[in-house]
């Protein structure tokens, strides 16, 4: 483990707009088969409309790892050039786009984690999250038994969490953890956007920019197909099947933050304390949430399975369905709480609970969540570049 | 009995199949490739060349029919049969609502490909994106489609069709079964013969240096165009045939293309920009006669009248970035003597041809966006445009090989698609795309215009295929 004040030098180099040397550009394997396929692709530009990786590789002539991770960052694997490319599989030239994109967007979560030895648990992220989620729960169990067992156990009202769990207890745990959260993803991005800033036109981000690029992001715009279709799952026909359970699961995944936050405000501001009432903002919200995630997550899981073989990296499932089952665990057992109202069953789902939200939380900066960070960082990049005049000039343009 | 057998599977053929069923008729269609390699040379396509009197989707300005006209009346230097030519024309004004209701989709021309904005249309994804939406409209509408199919002969009485032999392979392209299938009506679109070296090799024979040019030849597309239908038909049936079995559409490729299927990616563009020699380190044709892409499928034939069927795209960095990237890197030499010896020609000869060239550049303002007036004077054969100095390193040279698109050998129809057989029609065999592109096309190319054909007779011989199938239930 790197000590601390290595980790807070690590911290600062980053907050300078350095990056960590030697760990930000390395020329993988990976990287160096994208840079062989986007030299075929960049003759045949057939893909351009699909999404916003053509349109990128279109003003680079050579390919080095900055203009790669960028562009890795950029695919939202949706297929579309894989079932349209003549140079496909079995063709020699054996080009896959998605699963080349793939194999590097994971090995630059990797390099660019914070703190950076912590980026090994992108690989084997299945045992990482059963970790994670093995920590999360024996915790609270143990917790809960032990208030159960104790002097305090008579006071246990099953309406209301807090008499299990002080609701700053609950705060002192969650708040380090949701800092080291966003701390972690933004050194993360950061080096990330270091990285790639000078290869993208070195110029920063205008408001606009952003402003499309989160609109983008948003929307799933680049799951559209480019036409609207939507985008491939087990073959060559379109389906927004994908866009949509990805809708809800991220804006369900929004609610039931939002209805903590409320919630905070309610105690904070006007010392409104849990349990709310079913027609409070934080129940609908949360509610809401937690049935709109877990729909989402039995959709994505369900098109996950049934992906087409060579779309993606096949050493990432684990990562996807680890994520994808967190989440549906944290709002499965979120709705369960809410709806044990006075059930002695309650303390038992609190716990599960409260240890999957933290195993959730735990695995944030080192799994399948890192994706929507750095494809945002991306497509960032991608609207500020498309605003400045390309250096290439080709003939017959 | 099965109404209309369709023979082939790239664009032509599923037009029909898709017409022919929509009619009604039940519709059988033989792909002869393994399903992974469907489509034949469609799926290197990339685009539709359209009239159209107003700006569309994905088509600026206005290109009328009159301009397409007279397009296709200089490329082919009028070997073409107008009437055909302006139905297929006329059709591709009007048929891109169909394409799109089987899902095909369009998408704005591409970058680097803008001098077809207003003329041609761009599939989403390319060629292989609407094979593919094809077959999946033909899968819904209740297409019987079987790949590894191939057919090796007709059956025909007088001059109607009876039924097709087919020979079923597996995976391996191992022969498992042949069958005769009878169908009331049978449309042939299965590409041309470009695939059959053998055959284009007795075509083209011994050149004066006792090589056989064939031998140096990539094909662009599908390895599946044998023309063993074309062969039936001319040999046996004895149908009416259009076109010269030693003409093709050829193009000057990067000699490090696979002999397959290499597709657009091959191409060397930057022939404009610099000189062409030939392995004895000589210029042999004016690299700056016209704009690259009015210009690249001579360079085919040019190629394949040099010793060994090979030559050198040579440039310099200052022409680095004004072409489209090339797949393969070039040879690249900080000295031109170096450049010789690492492609293997004689250095002095290729100095001598370079320092000549280098000579009789005369000043000028280069643009390579318009025709501009940078040309040599006093070598032969000259460059009218374009003309630099080749003098600034890194040097890079690009060898190139003739790359043949397709034949132009292809069996005579009419405004019904039908065959012909002693100038007379058959009433019940029907031929598209590729197989009579040479009655509209006889020579020459322009962007586009292989999918004009292909879709415009496609429908056609899908819709009188199933009319006369149908036809004959009545009866």
């Amino acid at each position: 483990m790197q000590t601390l004040e290595d980790l807070t030098r690590e911290a600062i180099t980053l907050a300078n707009g350095h990056t960590v040397p030697a760990q930000a550009s390395p020329l993988s394997e990976s990287v160096l088969e994208v840079s062989r396929q986007m030299m075929i692709c960049n003759g045949c530009r057939y893909c351009e409309g699909f999404c916003a990786v053509f349109p990128a590789m279109t003003r680079r002539l050579e390919f080095g790892a900055s203009d790669i991770h960028y562009l890795a960052n950029l695919c939202h694997n949706c297929g579309a050039c894989l079932h349209a490319c003549q140079y496909a599989p079995p063709h020699e030239f054996m080009i896959n786009v998605p699963r080349a994109m793939a194999e590097v967007r994971k090995d630059t979560y990797t390099a660019y984690a914070w703190p950076s030895r912590f980026g090994v648990l992108y690989n084997n992220n299945g045992a990482w999250i059963a970790i994670a989620l093995a920590i999360g729960l024996t915790l609270f169990l143990q917790m809960t038994a032990s208030f159960l067992n104790g002097a305090n156990a008579q006071t246990l009202d099953l309406s209301n969490f807090y008499s299990i769990y002080p609701h700053n207890m609950l705060v002192s745990i969650f708040l380090p953890i949701f800092a080291f959260v966003v701390l972690s993803l933004s050194l993360g991005v950061h080096s990330f956007l270091t990285d790639i800033g000078q290869a993208t036109g070195a110029q920063d981000a205008s408001t606009v920019a952003i402003a499309h690029a989160s609109h983008d992001a948003l929307k799933l715009k680049y799951l559209d197909g480019g036409h609207g279709d939507g985008c491939n799952n087990e073959d060559d026909a379109f389906s927004k099947f994908r866009k949509y359970f990805h809708h809800l699961t991220f804006y369900g995944f929004m609610l039931c933050l939002a209805a903590t936050s409320v919630a905070t405000l309610y105690h904070y501001l006007f010392s409104w304390e849990a349990p709310y009432v079913w027609t409070s903002l934080p129940k609908l919200l949360g509610i809401s949430g937690g049935l709109s995630l877990a729909v989402g997550c039995v959709g994505l899981l369900v098109l996950n399975m049934r992906r087409h073989p060579l779309h993606g990296d096949p050493t990432q499932k684990q990562m996807d369905i680890g994520f994808i089952f967190l989440l549906f665990l944290t709002s499965t057992t979120g709705l369960l709480l809410a709806g044990s109202h006075q059930s002695s069953s309650m303390p038992l789902l609190l716990s599960l609970h409260l240890g999957s939200v933290m195993a959730l939380f735990l695995t944030l900066p080192y799994g399948k969540f890192a994706h929507g960070i750095f494809r945002l960082a991306a497509l960032v990049r991608f609207e500020t570049e498309k605003r400045l005049p390309s250096n290439l000039g080709l003939s017959g343009e | 009995m099965l109404d209309v057998l369709v023979i082939g599977g790239g664009n032509a053929a599923l037009c029909a199949a898709l017409m022919a069923k929509e009619r009604g008729a039940s519709v059988k269609l033989l792909e002869s490739s393994p399903r992974q390699w469907r489509g034949g040379n469609s799926m290197h396509t990339r685009n539709l060349r359209c009239m159209h009197d107003a700006p569309q989707d994905v088509l600026q300005e206005v290109y009328t029919e009159e301009e397409f006209w007279q397009d296709l009346l200089k490329v082919t230097g009028g070997q073409t049969n107008e009437e055909l030519a302006r139905l297929a024309i006329r059709a591709s004004a009007n048929c891109r609502p169909w394409m799109v209701k089987h899902g095909v989709r369009f998408q704005p021309s591409l970058s680097g490909a803008l001098h077809t904005a207003r003329t041609n249309a761009f599939f989403m994804g390319g060629g292989k994106a609407l094979i593919n939406a094809y077959y999946r409209s033909a899968q819904i509408l209740g297409v019987q489609i079987e790949y590894n199919s191939e057919v090796i002969e007709l059956e025909l009485e007088g001059r109607e069709f009876k039924a097709a032999k087919v020979r079923h392979k597996d995976e391996k392209g191992e022969l498992i079964r042949e069958e005769w299938i009878q169908a009331k009506s049978c449309v042939m679109a299965s590409g041309g013969f470009e695939s059959n070296i053998e055959w284009l090799r007795q075509a083209w024979g011994q050149n004066e240096w006792g090589e056989y040019p064939v031998d140096n030849f990539l094909i662009r597309g599908t390895r599946y165009n044998q023309g063993v239908l074309i062969k039936n038909l001319q040999d046996v049936h004895k149908a009416d045939m259009i076109g010269d079995p030693t003409q093709a559409h050829m193009v000057a490729i990067d000699a490090r293309a696979p002999l397959y299927d290499g597709g657009i990616c091959t191409r060397i563009d930057c022939v404009s920009l610099g000189i062409v020699v030939n392995t004895q380190a000589k210029r042999f044709y004016d690299e700056g006669e016209d704009f690259w892409p009015k210009r690249y499928a001579i360079w085919g034939r040019l190629v394949a009248m040099q010793p060994g069927q090979r030559a050198y795209s040579i440039i310099d960095s200052k022409a680095i970035g004004r072409f489209m990237p090339p797949v393969f890197p070039g040879s690249k030499a900080q000295t031109l003597e170096e450049l010789a010896e690492l492609i293997g020609l004689d250095v002095q000869a290729f100095l001598q041809t370079v320092n000549d060239y280098n000579a009789a550049v005369q000043p000028g303002n280069f643009d390579h966006t318009v025709l501009d007036n940078c040309s040599t004077s006093g070598v032969l054969p000259i460059k009218s445009h374009w003309a630099r100095k080749i003098d600034t390193a890194p040097f890079y040279a690009y060898a190139v090989q003739p790359g043949v698109t397709f034949t132009y050998l292809g069996l005579k129809t009419d405004k019904q698609a039908r065959v012909y057989f002693s100038e007379r029609p058959s009433k019940n065999l029907f031929v598209a795309g590729e197989m009579m592109a040479g009655n509209v096309l006889g020579k020459g190319y322009t962007a586009g215009v292989g999918m004009t054909i292909g879709t415009a007779f496609g429908r056609i011989a899908g819709d009188q295929a199933a009319l006369a199938a149908l036809g004959q239930q009545e009866n």
